[in-house]
């Protein structure tokens, strides 16, 4: 029965309403592939009891011709996720032991449609990193290698145990947020599929907050449309966090095969580095010749602050971190280091539980909001956004998609890249995104010379997240899927 | 602006993280590289422009004024480390 295990979503939920195979078997297959897949490192806690005890109930309404969009579709969750009695850590070993009393919103919004959880993935530590190598749960490993190669290679962060698991197929599809690129960029390095709606589309309600005005969840799926009937469950309008807009979330699956005749999409000059590796600019121009084929007209578009969004996002998101991250203190849940007095305490806690990479993020943090640096740091920063917001409102009356590369490379191995803005570099085409709150996909467009997965990127307007299914389709139709060969 | 080994001392200590004596340095080191690469932005000219607050423009939500959950003490300590009579346990604070 493993063969139920290469279905998309769209296919699989034929089936289970034709009853051709129960909710059950296709858990039981991905259990299975799960457990043959450990390597990979990409689940952190497997829930296969509670996965069965959940497709049960799938059958049961299955069975009675009832059932939610996603009914008896088993699912990953990451750990950033907060999942009632369910182990939901951030992959951090200051959240040691955490379970959870109450469900984030996107999980019960999941549930809510049938979903079946198969258990959480491994991510980097708070989400902050770009391959998975900062997580207290060690290294996720990539499906895909290199050409001829044995070589182990990062799957992107920081949903990096999210886009391995679905590009390994040991989930149907995964849930995943993105402050910086955290869903795109794995995508791109897995072959998969991940959209980051626009800011306020997911509730952030019960997602462990890294920096609050950027972070957003969103889906990783192994096509466009699983992309889109993920989104439209885990979107929704919640009174329980404040920058939850409330707008009706639309059928993007509605979105999928519109022709895109007449569209016009923007090739941002300032994109083109110096630096850009030649396979990623014939990709690019690629990309646009295909829209192009399809009616699309494409039109050159200047972002001038575009190269400042980086440098700003590491100082806007580190500074929201430092303030997130200080609930922390070994005195509400979690690890607890103890000290000759309660500050000593705080300090041996925090020590011992954040990893290296979280601790340079907080002290950078704390830094530029400290005394007397606010406003050169912290300040400015925001106003740099403002600026980087107003490129895009500007390109809008002039196109309405934009296209990028979605990574400045393929995967690389892990221990590769050791100096961390080297490492930062990785989104550098994704960040300005999120400083701008807007919409971004991450489409697999074709393989590198040593044959990796390599990922487009398009940019909508604020809740035109329609736009960004119907492009992306377009792209898939000509790039085709991309599927690691099984070497696990 | 640079930082020395004395601004790791005092930063690590804002941000309630001991840090090692032998990883100052190292610190001192990454940190500077960070706010090194960073200082590019002192290169745009930002007079007149607004920091931005929000990415969407929308009215702050409101809600009633009223109890809509509360009285659950029992299960806001129970992922403690330490508590008692469900009060969470510290080190004495006070002399």
């Amino acid at each position: 029965m493993n063969d139920l295990t290469s279905l998309t979503i769209a296919a699989v939920r034929g089936g289970l309403r034709r009853r051709e195979f129960s909710a059950v078997e296709l858990t039981n297959a991905y259990l299975s592939n799960m457990e043959g897949a450990r390597i990979l490192n990409a689940y952190i806690v497997e829930t296969p009891d509670k996965a069965r005890e959940m497709a049960k109930a799938s059958d049961a309404k299955l069975a009675k011709g009832e059932g939610g969009a996603l009914e008896g579709i088993p699912l990953g969750i990451k750990d950033l996720f907060a999942t009632r009695g369910i182990h939901t850590q951030a992959c951090s070993h200051i959240l040691d032991g955490f379970k959870p009393e109450y469900e984030s919103t996107v999980t019960s919004n999941l549930w809510r449609d049938g979903a079946v959880m198969l258990g959480k993935l491994n991510m980097d530590e708070f989400a902050m990193g770009s391959s998975n190598e900062t997580s207290y749960y060690g290294n996720v490993i990539n499906p895909w290698r290199r050409n001829n190669s044995n070589t182990a290679l990062v799957p992107g962060g920081s949903s990096g145990g999210s886009a391995s698991a679905v590009a390994a197929h040991i989930c149907a599809a995964a849930t995943a947020t993105d402050t910086g690129g955290s869903i795109r960029q794995p995508a791109a390095f897995t072959g998969t599929v991940g959209i980051k709606p626009t800011y306020g589309r997911c509730s952030r309600w019960g997602v462990v907050a890294f920096a609050s005005s950027l972070d957003q969840a969103g889906p990783l799926a192994r096509d466009v449309r699983d992309a889109a009937i993920m989104l439209k469950s885990m979107a929704s309008v919640d009174d329980k966090d404040t920058t939850s807009v409330d707008l009706p979330v639309p059928d993007y699956e509605k979105a999928i095969g519109k022709s895109i005749k007449g569209l016009r999409v923007g090739i941002p000059y300032e994109y083109k580095s110096d630096g850009m590796s030649p396979e990623i600019q014939v990709l690019w121009v690629r990309g646009a010749q295909w829209l192009k084929e399809q009616g699309a007209e494409i039109i050159e578009i200047s972002l001038p602050h575009t190269r400042y969004a980086l440098p700003a996002y590491y100082i806007v998101a580190p500074a929201e971190a430092s303030s997130n991250l200080a609930r922390y203190d070994g005195v509400r849940y979690g690890l607890r280091v103890p000290g000759s007095d309660i500050v000593e305490m705080y300090e041996n806690s925090r020590a011992a539980g954040f990893g290296a990479e979280v601790q340079r993020r907080i002290m950078i943090g704390t830094y530029v909001l400290s005394a007397g640096y606010y406003d050169a740091y912290y300040v400015r920063a925001q106003k740099i956004r403002t600026l980087i917001k107003r490129d895009f409102d500007q390109a809008w009356s002039k196109v309405d998609v934009v296209l990028t590369p979605a990574t400045p490379s393929p995967a690389f191995a892990p221990g590769e890249i050791s100096d961390p803005v080297q490492m930062y570099l990785n989104d550098i085409f994704t960040v300005t995104v999120n400083m701008a709150g807007l919409p971004g996909i991450a489409v697999p467009a074709g393989l590198s010379e040593d044959g990796l997965p390599l990922g487009l990127q398009l940019i909508g307007k604020p809740f035109d997240e329609e736009t960004l299914f119907q492009t992306a389709a377009a792209i898939e139709q000509v790039a085709g899927g991309y599927k690691a060969p099984k070497w696990w | 602006m640079s930082v020395d080994q004395a601004t790791v001392r005092r930063v690590a200590r804002l941000a309630r993280i001991k840090v090692k004596e032998d990883s100052v340095e190292r610190l001192a080191g990454e940190l500077n590289s960070i706010l090194h690469w960073i200082e590019q932005l002192n290169e745009v000219d930002v007079s007149g422009v607004e920091p931005l607050t929000s990415v969407v423009t929308v009215k702050m939500k409101m809600r009633k004024d009223e109890v809509t959950d509360g009285h659950n003490s029992k299960v806001a300590v129970s992922n403690a480390p330490a508590a008692e009579d469900d009060y969470f346990l510290v080190p004495k604070v006070i002399e």
